[in-house]
């Protein structure tokens, strides 16, 4: 393991890894510190649900979007609303009723679930460097309640210094209570928001990550991988199916950054 | 009324162990293997680069509301570092640039 980030301060190092971690309420009211490892707080939960709800609210809009999509699909709203309850993944649950059928292909199904989100692994292995001060149970706990959204405002959060380790569960709790919620509109109401994108709701994704984008930039050093990223990714969208531009272009900065670093 | 088919709940099981596989693979993997100072080096430009590769076709591929609410978001982001309020100002450029400016009434 690495000692030196000389790039960002607000990483806790293998030094502060030491340091008791201390899991109370008492922690969280200290504020943040760069020199703390993250604390799992009730405040930190509580934060996190916060500062997700609004974006919580635009996602709610494509689960309005969700609800629709999979009774036409012939799904009930029972199943619907299980699938977004335990799935947790708007992406691969639009594509799924988007491909399903009856009889199900369920290899097809849970083959294309997985693929779509290959991404998550590397949104997961981002958050190590904060999470491993955390026990396995606060760990992957939260990690069932990571999506796209809460993960881009958890990356933010603690890289601005917070101590917050429970912000992932917290904000994750937000998404996918207004998720359910919505998909059991949708579901159940029908045909309501035929149109997402005049409504906004295409936006809300790109915001968050345009935000996160802003956070994340650390000048000219950032500049290669970021072309190089964009480029793949472009490429990618364009000739390959799914989602697994994603996943390239994240892989391409990263080889950018070692490539550089030798 | 639940109306649950057999198959189907099954299938959507599977499919959120699938998922969950992908949101807690990556981090239990770096838990047991030992990482080298360039795998870092590489880990540290993902977020970055998985948010660039998310935006690019987005962006590319978006209509001229979109192209000005991203810059608005941008400049907000950018000047005030505050999440909500960037969020905010780019919603709500978008809706009047598609005409939408009553919904927010």
């Amino acid at each position: 393991m690495a000692e030196s980030r000389p790039d960002d301060g607000s990483v806790p190092t293998e030094r502060t890894a030491r340091a008791e971690r201390t899991v109370s309420a008492e922690s969280a009211a200290s504020g943040p510190d760069t020199d703390d490892p993250p604390s799992f707080s009730l405040a930190g939960v509580r934060d996190g649900f916060r500062a997700c709800v609004p974006i919580a609210l635009g996602v709610a809009g494509y689960g309005v979007v969700f609800g629709v999509l999979a009774r036409r699909a012939g799904l009930s709203t029972a199943e619907a609303t299980l699938m977004s309850a335990t799935v947790l993944a708007g992406a691969a649950q639009v594509v799924a009723v988007g491909i399903w059928e009856y009889p199900v292909p369920v290899v097809a199904l849970v083959v294309t679930t997985f693929v779509v989100n290959l991404r998550y692994a590397l949104m997961g292995a981002s958050l190590r460097p904060w999470f491993r001060h955390l026990s396995p149970r606060e760990t992957y706990g939260s990690l069932f309640f990571m999506a796209d959204e809460n993960w881009a405002l958890t990356m933010a959060e603690l890289r601005s210094g917070s101590t917050q380790g429970a912000f992932l569960l917290g904000s994750g709790l937000a998404i996918w209570t207004f998720w359910v919620a919505a998909t059991i509109l949708g579901a159940t109401v029908g045909g309501v928001v035929e149109d997402p994108a005049r409504w906004g709701f295409d936006f809300v994704l790109t915001a968050v990550f345009l935000v996160l984008a802003v956070t994340l930039w650390e000048g000219k050093r950032s500049l290669a991988p970021w072309i190089v990223a964009a480029g793949v990714a472009l490429a990618g969208a364009r000739f390959l199916p799914g989602e697994w531009y994603i996943l390239l272009g994240g892989l391409a900065a990263s080889a950018v950054a070692v490539i550089r670093r030798d | 009324m639940i109306d649950l088919d057999p198959l189907t709940t099954a299938t959507i099981f599977a499919m959120a162990l699938a998922t969950y596989v992908t949101k807690a693979g990556g981090m239990w993997v770096l838990d047991r293997v030992e990482i080298s100072e360039r795998t870092e080096a590489g880990l540290e430009a993902l977020p970055g680069g998985i948010i660039v590769a998310i935006l690019a076709p987005r962006l590319v591929n978006g209509d001229p509301a979109t192209w000005v609410a991203a810059g608005v978001v941008l400049v907000v982001a950018y000047k005030t570092e505050n999440v909500l309020l960037s969020l905010i100002v780019g919603f709500v450029t978008v809706l009047v640039l598609r005409g939408q400016a009553f919904a927010l009434v």
